[in-house]
């Protein structure tokens, strides 16, 4: 009895001490509040946010909202998950969806939306977005004629990735036309360099690269129209222009002559692809603006006169002007509790994208970003083509075709395309029967 | 720590709680049943203690199953019937073919390897010196989830071009022969092969043990006799050995079927299903959470279902065999 009693003193004073670690609270550094006086004060609440974003960009997007969190008092929880497509569904579906989530493929905003646990954009959100972003951006966010979703980040896809510390040491000039680029990769042949390095491989994702370079070359070869047609499958993969503009991808990155060994892109990692391109393994490579992050954590320096930067794939149609490719996040929110209301404006605001510009690599569609707050050369550029007026701007098509295909025959066809061969009248066979038919 | 603690006390004690809940409703159901007696005891036992699991086998296993079966003869959204259309879907396509057979493959191969390798190193290594040292390194894969161990294999199967330096076991081993490596995910069909060695390095310690175990089993005197009766070697494991963990040698048979129909973790993480090497369960995750398709990843489920039922008859059976014996 003596012992028991002694077992319960001990579990208290542990409790206790427990206790006071936890109501310990950290001082609040010196900030500047003035941009949150619209946020009421919502202290001790908690909002969750889940996304494909991984590190070490999570870290940058957490310090960004710094401020709004230590003048508001809503805690920001971030949770990045590369499995992120196949798991949002199953939370929601299981009501155990986040409060906001950070949605990279419309085609699933549109599903999610389906299940009716999506919440349309609170008055606040929809004002932000009439305010700094172009009808078209609204239109991404819109699911049958309701808007839910805020652009969040954007990405541009037209760039090539180069070395321009190797360009110099090589004499090499950076291409401004289509026909420059082919005659700068011949000449790089010619000297036993590999012209154009690219990988395929992203696990459960593996393809998806090769969808940007047919995305790529479609709108530059035909515009805007036969490009959303595309899209729409009123312009089948069969169709001469897609096998024509496959044809063209096939004669650039599956030209033996500049690549080296074509099927090794299907088995190389898209991450891996482009690491020889600071020491002149390999000269080009097409990729995003997120590659810069990619090229970076080896330590090289992304500059125009560093180890890596990027140029602007050039057009190949004079008809078509200045064509980008490109993506981007929507943000869905799952509750309507008023801290999520905040959060949810605050992102959506100018405010949240000059203070995530300012750190590193990020690109905002919001016009309401100065230009010069860029820190990141690459994002300079990357923005200066989004919000160019003259743009031709095609949304990512395999992120806005059916899941089904965009997510699932394309990936596939387009792998077995490169690692095993299979012809392009077998590819584009296969995709369109995979097209859902309704 | 704080916030740690903070953040993790609620989910701790939430946890503490609800397991100190079901053990007092198990304490009171068995309180009750105990104190039954009469005429009433039996159905009342029986309900009490068949009760909770027939609920927890309708509820996690006879309604899903049936939903399931539902969803298959549905449209993607599960919404509206669509009659046998994912089931013609896996008839027409092409990639549906090559799952189907190397789904089979796997199957075939698998298990025969993982039972034989196991029953090979359980003989080989009866009653040598210092036994449990070459049995527990043989078990350790074991302990490797698949997708760590197909992270490993990676690295083994590792290709650069046959000029350069080869960072990949199997590819420098080749190169060492004096033979021209190739980019092995995409040689088919050895690729489809390369993966089940990942699924049989893992499991064969299992094998192995297992068998081990009904090796030592055998009793003394037999093996003495049929020694005197001049039994050595391989007549004495063809005559005595196998036969008596005959049983055993078709359990672990049985494990590695079941185990290879539902393989999924190698396939998603050494190729993602390309270049030929995709199996069912692998699809029917693709389907169902990638290409929202809850039609057609049914339906592969449900032929999953029907290819492990002769299995789980086989089992049922020999246990009743079994049990009539004793």
């Amino acid at each position: 009895m003596k012992r028991k009693g002694l077992l319960a003193v001990t579990a208290a004073a542990a409790l206790s001490l427990v206790a006071s670690m936890v109501t310990v609270t950290s001082a609040t550094a010196a900030v500047n509040c003035d941009p949150y006086a619209g946020y009421k004060s919502m202290k001790g609440k908690t909002v969750t946010i889940f996304t494909s974003i991984l590190e070490p960009e999570l870290t940058t997007l957490n310090t960004a909202m710094a401020d709004f969190q230590a003048c508001t008092g809503i805690k920001v929880k971030i949770e990045g998950s590369n499995q992120f497509e196949a798991l949002l569904p199953v939370r929601v579906k299981g009501n155990n969806a986040p409060d906001l989530a950070w949605i990279p493929q419309p085609g699933l905003l549109a599903k999610l939306v389906e299940t009716g646990k999506v919440k349309v954009a609170p008055k606040s959100v929809v004002a932000n977005v009439d305010k700094y972003w172009s009808k078209s951006w609204k239109a991404y966010g819109t699911v049958k004629g309701k808007f839910y979703a805020a652009p969040f980040g954007s990405n541009m896809k037209s760039l090539v990735w180069y070395s321009p510390k190797q360009f110099k040491a090589n004499g090499y000039t950076v291409p401004s036309t289509w026909s420059e680029m082919t005659a700068l990769a011949d000449k790089m042949a010619a000297k036993g360099q590999i012209a154009f390095c690219g990988g395929l491989g992203s696990g459960g994702a593996t393809g998806w690269p090769a969808t940007d370079w047919v995305e790529q070359i479609v709108l530059r070869d035909h515009g805007s129209a036969v490009y959303n047609g595309w899209v729409n499958h009123t312009v089948k993969f069969s169709d001469p222009r897609i096998v024509s503009s496959m044809e063209k991808v096939a004669s650039w990155m599956q030209n033996p002559k500049w690549v080296g060994n074509v099927k090794g892109i299907a088995t190389t990692t898209f991450q891996d692809a482009g690491k020889g391109i600071p020491d002149g393994k390999c000269m080009m490579l097409q990729q995003a603006s997120f590659y810069g992050n990619i090229i970076a954590e080896s330590g090289a320096s992304i500059s125009p006169t560093g180890d890596a930067f990027a140029f602007y794939l050039p057009a190949t149609n004079s008809k078509v002007t200045v064509p980008v490719v490109g993506g981007g996040e929507f943000t869905a929110a799952f509750a309507s509790r008023p801290e999520v209301v905040a959060v949810q404006t605050y992102l959506s605001s100018a405010t949240f994208a000059t203070s995530r510009v300012q750190l590193d690599n990020w690109i905002s569609a919001n016009s309401g970003v100065p230009l010069a707050a860029y820190k990141n050369p690459v994002d300079k550029l990357s923005a200066t083509y989004l919000a160019n007026p003259k743009s031709t701007f095609g949304f990512d098509a395999s992120d806005l075709m059916p899941a089904a295909v965009g997510a699932g025959s394309e990936w596939r066809e387009f792998t077995a395309w490169f690692g095993e061969g299979k012809s392009i009248a077998d590819v584009v066979k296969a995709i369109d029967a995979s097209w859902p038919k309704s | 720590m704080s916030e740690f603690l903070s953040e993790n006390l609620p989910k701790f004690s939430s946890v503490l709680s609800v397991i100190a809940a079901f053990f007092i409703i198990l304490g009171l159901i068995f309180a009750i049943a105990g104190r039954a007696n009469g005429k009433k005891a039996r159905p009342i036992a029986l309900t009490i203690f068949l009760g909770p699991a027939l609920v927890l086998l309708l509820a996690g296993l006879v309604i899903p199953g049936v939903r399931t079966i539902l969803f298959s003869f549905m449209n993607p959204d599960s919404n509206e019937f669509i009659g046998l259309g994912n089931y013609q879907w896996m008839l027409e396509d092409p990639n549906v073919k090559t799952i189907m057979i190397n789904t089979i493959l796997w199957i075939l191969v698998v298990p025969l390897f993982t039972a034989a390798l196991g029953l090979l190193l359980a003989v080989m290594l009866d009653r040598i010196k210092h036994e449990s040292i070459p049995k527990a390194l043989l078990f350790m894969p074991m302990a490797i989830s698949f997708v760590g161990a197909s992270i490993i294999f990676k690295f083994v199967y590792e290709f650069n071009e046959p000029d350069q330096v080869q960072i990949g076991l199997l590819s420098a081993i080749v190169k060492f022969f004096g033979m021209t490596p190739s980019d092995w995910m995409l040689s088919k069909p050895l690729n489809t092969f390369l993966l089940m060695i990942i699924y049989v390095w893992t499991q064969m310690g299992f094998g192995m043990v297992i068998l081990s175990a009904a090796i030592k089993g055998v009793p003394a005197d037999i093996v003495e006799a049929s020694a005197l009766d001049g039994a050595y070697g391989w007549r004495l494991f063809r005559n005595i050995t196998f036969p008596m963990v005959k049983g055993t040698f078709i359990v672990v048979l049985a494990t590695g079927v079941v185990g290879a129909l539902k393989v999924f973790d190698i396939v998603r993480t050494m190729t993602g299903g390309n270049f030929s090497t995709n199996v069912l369960a692998n699809e029917m995750y693709s389907q169902t959470f990638v290409q929202f398709d809850q039609g057609k990843g049914s339906a592969l489920a449900v032929i999953l279902f029907l290819l492990v039922t002769p299995i789980l008859i086989y089992n049922i059976q020999s246990l009743r065999k079994e049990r009539a014996h004793n």
